[in-house]
């Protein structure tokens, strides 16, 4: 197989010799027919659309249902190598929590000048109806899916913190299905840790963030906007891999001061609401008035101490774009350690230095909107026409301080299987952790995406990324 | 000084309820400017649900209407131990940081009419004096005209129609006041009147953050300053942050509001009080 020249690839390395976590797979490779795996790749896409996996892609057609592609050449991990992302997202998350709990009380970063009061002050993302709350077992982030890149061996690059509500776990858990089910060979040969306790984990760990006055089992639901969200199927499926009703908004109201759902058996209180709706919608009292999804009230029993929201609202101040170059600031301020995980170093555009070498340097840079997603309205300068270089810069000119800017990183890619064999391919990785009082768990894998397009770097599934299993071995 | 609140609100609605909720801020907290003596709220044709503090630290009181309701009673009552600061709370409670005052909202964005008007205020030696000079001269441009306004008029409108109510001084004042770059936050209160003691709505002022002062407060309706006739009940960074009875409600038909309010002083028993400390 070729290697990307200036990419590390992390089967083969810079060179032709498979590298140590690949050695099992390689040997099994070697020995399959293509052609059935051709074939077996074709049935892995028959068995998602049964499953039911589809993704509604914003900016296709009209309700444009179609499936994200699955690769079946695994990604794999060494247990070493993980031990060092696991410990790094940990620190992470512990920083983020208590970053979030400062900014909603003391403030005592933007006291020690360690962050600029204007940053949070200007930021939308911060919200004021968090000020002196303090969640149920203090955690803010129940679920946070940490967006990591790999450039070299030992080279591991956060790019985004996602803690406000990170989506995709459902493909960690369906991708390692179909794996088990199409390859079961594959995992008597080679110890992979399992993925599967991740629903039970969930369910525990949010069980853990109710409100004190719950009883030993607490009562969990997920609220979902509704079957015409894009990620409807992950909300029910993990509804059901929990056990939990799957409720909408119009299911649940105030009584007796808690937020109660109606079910067969009546009415029946609700202690911990995984939500999947964003926080302007969340509760049409508070925030926006015209909200059919959310739920009038539940921000006034949430404030009472009456039930816990996951992830609490407000967290976006954490994973905003503007925020992320002072995440190791963040990591040193409330953990008093060094960071364990890199930065992509940013520039910020709002500072006037930053920009001038932002615009100078267009054509090496990703420049990224502050409080954009999922790839969208970003400008990657190597591959960007002079056209849409030059309406970046018109962009960044009239509004500089919407933008941030990175170096565009040599990605590792991992093979994936195509005709003409196995072809490099880019990819990130986002780990899932799981926040409660006591403990942080996080599911050894996650979802690994894949830019399907050759040299192509933008992985997300709305631009035509595709996913991967992630092993991560045992020894 | 002591005074005694008896402030009932009525809502009556053309059909019955199906389902809505009302935050109440209707219960005043003991500070440097006041102690709660007593204080009870009594509702009719609603359930009480939750008693918390809200992100300005005001004391909020969640209801639900009654299905099948065609009239709600809120009645809020209570006496309250004054003392005449001469309208400046030194300290700033709470977490709320003071920069979240600057934030102009949809009630308080300057427009022409509020840029000109700070433009035009006469130089002054110090804040307060330029402040007293702001209030004055919305005295002079917004006249006190009830029913010109409602609950949605910003402080631009206000303004520009040169009418509104004790509420759209507040949110001009403040809008100016942000405007000028200061930190300014919407109060809602009682105000004990010298010449009836019935009163149909309750009252608002503006308070600005002064750097080595405090909160300073100004009552454009009156053009005074707050003294120790003036109970607070709820802060916010405007009305709708701070208004005593704000709610949602589903259904069809229209609703009929009615206020009935009495402040008047417990001049005799206060000094009695006082005798037998």
């Amino acid at each position: 197989m070729d290697v990307r020249p200036g990419h590390f690839d992390e089967m083969h390395g810079s060179g032709t010799t498979v590298r140590a976590p690949y050695v099992d797979y390689q040997d099994w490779f070697a020995d399959e027919d293509p052609r059935r795996l051709l074939k077996k790749s074709a049935d892995a896409e028959a068995l998602f659309r049964r499953t039911g996996i589809t993704f509604n892609v914003y900016g296709g057609a009209e309700a444009d249902e179609r499936l994200i592609p699955f690769d079946i050449v695994p990604r794999i991990l060494a247990a070493s190598e993980w031990a060092v992302l696991e410990r790094g997202m940990e620190q992470r998350v512990r920083a983020i929590n208590a970053f979030l709990h400062d900014i909603y009380h003391r403030q005592e970063i933007l006291r020690a000048g360690r962050i600029p009061t204007s940053v949070i002050s200007d930021n939308e993302a911060f919200l004021p109806q968090m000020i002196g709350m303090t969640p149920p077992g203090g955690v803010y982030t129940h679920i946070v899916g940490t967006d990591i890149v790999r450039t070299g061996e030992n080279e591991f690059y956060v790019l985004e913190d996602n803690a406000r509500t990170p989506s995709g776990v459902s493909y960690m858990l369906e991708n390692r299905e179909t794996m088990l089910q199409m390859f079961p060979e594959l995992f008597t040969k080679s110890r992979v840790r399992p993925v599967s306790e991740y629903p039970t984990d969930l369910r525990t760990s949010l069980g853990a963030c109710a409100p004190a006055a719950s009883g030993n089992r607490p009562t969990i639901a997920v609220l979902t906007p509704g079957i015409h969200n894009s990620a409807y199927f992950e909300h029910a499926f993990l509804a059901d891999q929990m056990s939990v009703e799957l409720v909408e908004g119009h299911d649940l109201s105030v009584e007796d001061g808690r937020i109660v759902m109606r079910t067969t058996r009546g009415s029946e209180p609700i202690d911990v609401l995984y939500r999947r709706v964003d926080d302007d919608f969340l509760d049409p009292l508070i925030f926006r008035s015209d909200s059919q999804l959310g739920i009038a009230g539940v921000m006034d029993v949430y404030r009472a101490g009456g039930i816990t929201i996951a992830n609490a609202p407000g967290t976006g101040i954490a994973d905003d774009k503007a925020i992320y170059s002072y995440v190791p600031d963040i990591i040193d301020f409330y953990t008093g350690e060094k960071p364990l995980l890199n930065n992509v170093p940013t520039w910020r555009c709002a500072e006037p230095d930053s920009l001038a070498y932002v615009l100078d340097h267009l054509a090496e840079l990703v420049v990224k909107e502050v409080h954009g997603s999922g790839g969208y309205g970003m400008l990657v300068g190597p591959a960007a026409s002079k056209r849409e270089m030059a309406s970046f810069t018109k962009k960044l000119k009239a509004n500089p301080s919407k933008y941030i800017a990175q170096p565009t990183l040599a990605l590792s890619t991992v093979p994936i299987l195509t005709r003409a064999g196995l072809a490099p391919r880019h990819v990130d990785l986002r780990p899932f952790a799981l926040v409660s009082p006591d403990r942080i768990r996080i599911t050894p894998g996650g979802l690994t995406r894949v830019a399907l397009k050759r040299n192509s770097l933008v992985v997300n599934s709305s631009q035509g990324g595709g996913t991967k299993d992630t092993w991560v071995m045992e020894t | 000084m002591r005074l005694v609140i008896s402030h009932s609100t009525t809502y009556t609605y053309s059909t019955p309820v199906r389902h809505g909720l009302q935050e109440l801020r209707l219960r005043p907290v003991s500070g440097p400017c006041q102690s709660v003596l007593a204080w009870d709220t009594e509702i009719v044709g609603a359930t009480h649900q939750l008693l918390f503090d809200d992100e300005y630290g005001n004391r909020v009181e969640l209801i639900r209407l009654t299905a099948g309701a065609t009239e709600t009673v809120v009645t809020a009552r209570g006496e309250v131990e004054t003392e005449d600061v001469g309208g400046v709370i030194s300290s700033h409670s709470g977490h709320a940081p003071i920069w979240l005052f600057q934030r102009s909202t949809p009630r308080t964005a300057a427009g022409t009419g509020i840029r000109e008007l700070c433009r035009d205020l006469a130089e002054a030696d110090d804040e307060v004096t330029l402040l007293h000079g702001l209030s004055a001269a919305i005295g002079e441009r917004v006249d006190y005209v009830p029913g010109q306004s409602d609950v949605e008029t910003t402080a631009e409108d206000a303004l520009v129609a040169g009418a509104g109510v004790c509420q759209d001084h507040a949110h001009v004042f403040i809008a100016a006041a942000r405007h000028l770059g200061y930190p300014a936050r919407y109060v809602s209160g009682y105000l004990l009147l010298g010449s009836s003691e019935q009163q149909d709505a309750s009252h608002a002022w503006a308070e600005v953050w002064l750097e080595g002062l405090g909160w300073v407060g100004f009552d454009v309706s009156n053009g005074i300053s707050p003294d120790g006739r003036y109970v607070r009940i709820a802060t916010g960074l405007d009305y709708r942050a701070a208004a005593p009875i704000k709610g949602l409600r589903y259904g069809s038909g229209e609703e009929a509001l009615h206020v009935e309010l009495e402040v008047r002083a417990e001049w005799e028993s206060g000094q009695q009080q006082q005798r037998s400390r």
